[in-house]
């Protein structure tokens, strides 16, 4: 899997080399299709851009401050979407007074009808089907799922995933966690969707289910904020390719290109490896779940 | 007839030009009608509708009679009673007053929260017993205006033959009642079968949130569409059923004769 990551940003290291032995200067300025003032945007010269309310962390930060948003404030710059979003923005030429967010549900960031957001970054995993219905950036993040359970009970010394069957277990409704547990974990007993991950967090703080599955920062945020005798089981390896996120788009929206070239550069320079330290050193080590 | 045939070409004619002119067509077409994507997913949605059709037998079979309850509590009369009444009137205000989907989440979250003993966890046992409560109150009114349909004279007569008060209202007055309100029953019984799908906030994989989950899969509606499909197949059979026997019912009163 590291392997893969490093040939990615080798190749990404590549292409920004290939860019500036061209003379393009970093960052402003772009030529082209992608200079600020072609971009074909929602509002004009501004960057819309949706995710999900609440916004947490360690995806989002900066607190409370800005109605109508719960828990973290998209407009922080803080968390890591929310710095990575605004570090696309930078290189697509604009200020971070030039960002907007909209609150959009995730079901609404794909169903059919016009979109009211530039791009939507929201823990949104690719998978081959979603693409042939809305497009997606390449890779902001890499992703493993992880198991959340509560201290002392069974669960919590569960080590292989054949060991995990027997227990009761729940997703948010929609996600590749739910997903997982259908396919990879297989329980005895039909895993529960939830609407939102806080129904599913109260499920385990009620013991109705023994553990979540969500992906890995988020379930530090889980058991460090919201279960207080909450512990993270373990995180499962990928199987058949890693699961990614990407940024969700209208199928065909030219801004995507643009949007890939911003990645591409900023993976190159460090900046998305330094915006993970900083956001999610905490959220590698877990142990494995074979 | 070849008006009426000739009007209904025009008019769905033109409707579905319309519709199909809209500039989302395509979109709308791909997103809901993907017939692939319907018959691969009708068996794993039916299954997830069983959960559905468990619930609605078993809370439509109390409901039936603890509404008759409740409808026959509200109807006695007598200043002694009167607690008793006014109970009810608080019940059946309250519990067509609050939104199901509220009283769902608060049973189905809050129950299990309370960690008693003895008390169960199931969110489908919870699920059941809200949409209980609920129907219970709308259907002990349905009960309650065929009580009151029923002319006091019937009960009178009744009294005057040496019934007791729980005679009369046993063999006069709640069978013609009952039979009234056949039809308005049914009715809130569909509404019923319908709301189990609200049990899905609370995290049950049923027909909803089945096809919720193959929808955020695929990003496409069309698991809605099987959804829908089998509540309909549900409820048709249940209004023709309801039309039959409204109709026998019609036929066997004016069995005597008709006056021409």
């Amino acid at each position: 899997m590291r392997a893969v990551l490093f040939g990615l940003v080798l190749t990404a290291v590549a292409l920004a080399l290939a860019a500036t032995a061209t003379g393009t200067p970093e960052a402003q300025s772009q030529a082209g299709s992608c200079a600020r003032a072609n971009l074909e945007l929602i509002e004009d010269g501004r960057l819309t851009l949706g995710t999900d309310n609440p916004a947490f962390p360690p995806w989002w930060g900066g607190g409370e401050t800005r109605r109508p948003w719960k828990i973290s404030n998209p407009y922080s710059g803080q968390g890591y979407e929310s710095a990575v979003a605004y570090a696309v923005a930078r290189q697509l030429g604009f200020s971070k007074g030039q960002v907007a967010w909209r609150h959009v549900p995730f079901a609404q960031s794909y169903r059919p009808g016009d979109k009211d957001f530039d791009f939507y970054v929201a823990q949104v995993s690719y998978t081959p089907a979603r693409d042939r219905v809305v497009d997606f950036s390449n890779a902001y993040y890499f992703v493993n799922q992880a198991l959340v359970g509560r201290e002392g009970t069974g669960i919590a010394n569960a080590r292989t995933r054949a060991a995990l069957r027997p227990y009761r277990l729940g997703a948010q409704l929609g996600t590749t966690s739910y997903q997982y547990i259908v396919d990879h974990i297989r329980p005895s007993e039909r895993p529960l969707a939830y609407r939102s991950n806080d129904l599913a967090v109260q499920a385990l703080k009620n013991g109705q289910i023994d553990g979540i599955v969500v992906d890995l920062p988020t379930a530090f945020f889980v058991t460090a904020v919201q279960v207080e005798d909450g512990v993270i089981v373990g995180q499962f390896p990928n199987r058949g390719g890693r699961e990614r996120f990407g940024m969700v788009f209208e199928q065909g929206n030219p801004l995507r290109r643009c949007v890939n070239r911003a990645l591409n550069r900023l993976w190159a320079n460090g900046t998305i490896k330094r915006i993970q330290t900083r956001w999610l050193s905490q959220a590698a080590g877990a142990p494995v779940i074979g | 007839m070849l008006i009426s045939v000739a009007s209904t070409l025009v008019f769905f004619g033109v409707l579905a030009f319309l519709v199909t002119r809209a500039p989302g067509w395509d979109r709308f077409k791909a997103y809901f009608f993907d017939w692939t994507l319907y018959r691969e997913s009708f068996p794993e949605i039916a299954e997830a509708f069983l959960i559905n059709v468990r619930i609605f037998l078993v809370a439509e079979a109390i409901i039936l009679v603890t509404a008759l309850g409740l409808a026959v509590l509200r109807s006695l009369t007598g200043p002694v009673f009167f607690p008793v009444r006014a109970l009810a009137v608080v019940y059946a205000d309250f519990f067509r007053g609050v939104p199901t989907i509220l009283v769902i989440l608060m049973l189905g979250v809050g129950m299990p929260a309370l960690q008693l003993e003895g008390v169960p966890d199931s969110e489908i046992f919870w699920a059941t017993v809200s949409l209980v409560l609920v129907y219970t109150a709308y259907v002990s009114e349905v009960y309650r205006a065929g009580i009151e349909s029923v002319h006091p004279s019937q009960d009178a007569a009744a009294r005057s033959l040496g019934l007791t008060r729980l005679q009369a209202l046993r063999y006069v007055v709640l069978p013609q009642a009952v039979r009234r309100v056949i039809p308005p029953l049914l009715n809130d019984f569909i509404g019923l079968q319908k709301d189990t799908a609200l049990v899905s906030v609370l995290g049950v994989v049923e027909v909803l949130n089945q096809a919720g989950i193959n929808e955020a899969a695929d990003f496409n509606g069309t698991h809605y569409l099987v959804a829908a499909t089998l509540f309909v197949a549900l409820t048709i059979p249940l209004a023709r059923f309801t039309d039959w026997l409204v109709a026998r019912d019609r036929r066997r009163r004016q069995a005597g004769g008709v006056a021409t």
